[in-house]
């Protein structure tokens, strides 16, 4: 037997066989460890992204739970009114997730965010992030990375990546997290201790897309945690006025233990064309995002 | 997994989605490569059935993973997760069934 303990049993039912998605895609998987900390007490909303297209068409849909499926500005507004309608109604073991894109999120979502963080309404907003508009065609978005192929920017990105965690920590939100498909066990302890926090409560999801990176379908876990591998991306928390690394990310604290960025990168064809130029710069956006969490440690 | 999911009759002027398997159709048909378990060499550890994003394969306690070919589309996500390496992904003989 492995060391690592399951997930609850309730993880198979939540999302059912059959739905939508491309081959070796991350947000079933995303999907499954929300369905096991929540079982089907858990009310999505969802804007169009990837997952409208997931969950399938009209007489039935692949989540086991409710669904609202909103318009794509909307998530977080929609979710602050879904949580003051049921605190109103006297539900409390009803969980109100919105559930959005990178796009839904840093982009075009990102006023009725602001909005929500400043109101503190109770619910939890998880931004899966595939780092493009995937399911309209590979356009890029803000939190796609430098140096990225997308179709528009057919030579690479030029500007770094958006990240939404740092942006919410100064909105100062209760609870700032960032999990990774990689490690499902780390994502359903943040949601659990999400749960338990009065407030807005943010979760940023690391989410590998092969279609739009353009790598093996079967590669999406080893994908998901060469990121965290390598630091490109950090799991942490942070409440109470303080970052707490997570498991996978505590010992890179040290740079000498994280694998070079090139390990991550030569498995994902849209940085094929990535030149040493572009390289040194996203490897100083990863070293100067550690020394931000270094600062704000405790 | 069928008992926990009743299938309910809505009526036809409200237009809502109940939960139900298969709302794309038989999606093992999208597959080209399958999932062979080679149970002498299961542990039981679960990792294939965590990081299965079609939920088409279930580790039963005492007889190991046991993969729903109907809805598998073939990623080859268990092959890559799985410790024990029991899982082979040999190519379809013949395009759907």
């Amino acid at each position: 037997m492995s060391s690592i303990p399951i997930l609850p049993r309730h993880m198979r039912n939540t999302v059912l066989p059959g739905h939508a998605a491309c081959h070796g895609c991350p947000i079933p998987i995303g999907l499954k460890v929300v369905g096991a900390a929540f079982g089907d007490k858990v009310i999505l909303v969802v804007p169009a992204c990837c997952t409208s297209v997931v969950l399938g068409m009209h007489p039935g849909t692949a989540f086991n739970g409710s669904v609202v499926h909103v318009a794509f500005a909307s998530a977080a507004a929609v979710a602050s009114g879904i949580s003051a309608g049921l605190s109103k109604r006297g539900v409390r073991d009803v969980q109100v997730i919105a559930w959005a894109g990178d796009g839904g999120t840093a982009d075009i979502g990102m006023a009725s965010l602001s909005g929500a963080v400043e109101r503190n309404d109770d619910f939890i907003y998880v931004m899966y992030d595939n780092e493009a508009y995937m399911n309209t065609g590979i356009q890029r978005s803000s939190a796609t990375p430098a140096g990225a192929w997308t179709t528009t920017t057919p030579l690479g990105k030029k500007e770094p990546k958006k990240d939404v965690a740092k942006i919410l920590i100064a909105h100062g939100a209760p609870y700032v997290a960032t999990a990774s498909i990689a490690y499902p066990h780390d994502f359903y302890s943040k949601l659990k201790k999400a749960a338990g926090i009065r407030g807005f409560k943010f979760i940023y999801l690391h989410a590998p897309c092969p279609v739009g990176w353009r790598f093996d379908p079967s590669l999406t876990v080893n994908i998901a945690k060469l990121a965290v591998e390598t630091g490109m991306v950090i799991l942490y928390e942070y409440y109470d006025g303080g970052i707490r690394l997570s498991g996978p990310s505590r010992p890179l604290l040290d740079k000498s233990k994280r694998k070079p960025i090139a390990e991550y990168l030569k498995h994902q064809g849209r940085f094929r064309g990535i030149n040493e130029g572009e390289l040194r710069s996203l490897e100083s956006y990863v070293d100067s995002s550690w020394e931000w969490v270094k600062k704000f440690m405790q | 997994m069928s008992k926990l999911i009743r299938v309910v009759k809505s009526h036809h002027r409200i237009p809502i989605a109940k939960p139900s398997i298969g709302v794309s159709g038989k999606t093992g048909t999208w597959r080209w490569i399958k999932p062979v378990v080679d149970l002498s060499k299961c542990t039981k550890c679960y990792q294939c059935e965590i990081y299965c994003p079609d939920n088409s394969i279930l580790v039963e306690p005492l007889k190991g993973a046991i993969v729903n070919y109907d809805y598998c589309k073939g990623c080859g996500i268990c092959a890559e997760v799985c410790p024990a390496k029991a899982i082979n992904m040999v190519e379809e003989e013949q395009h759907g069934s």
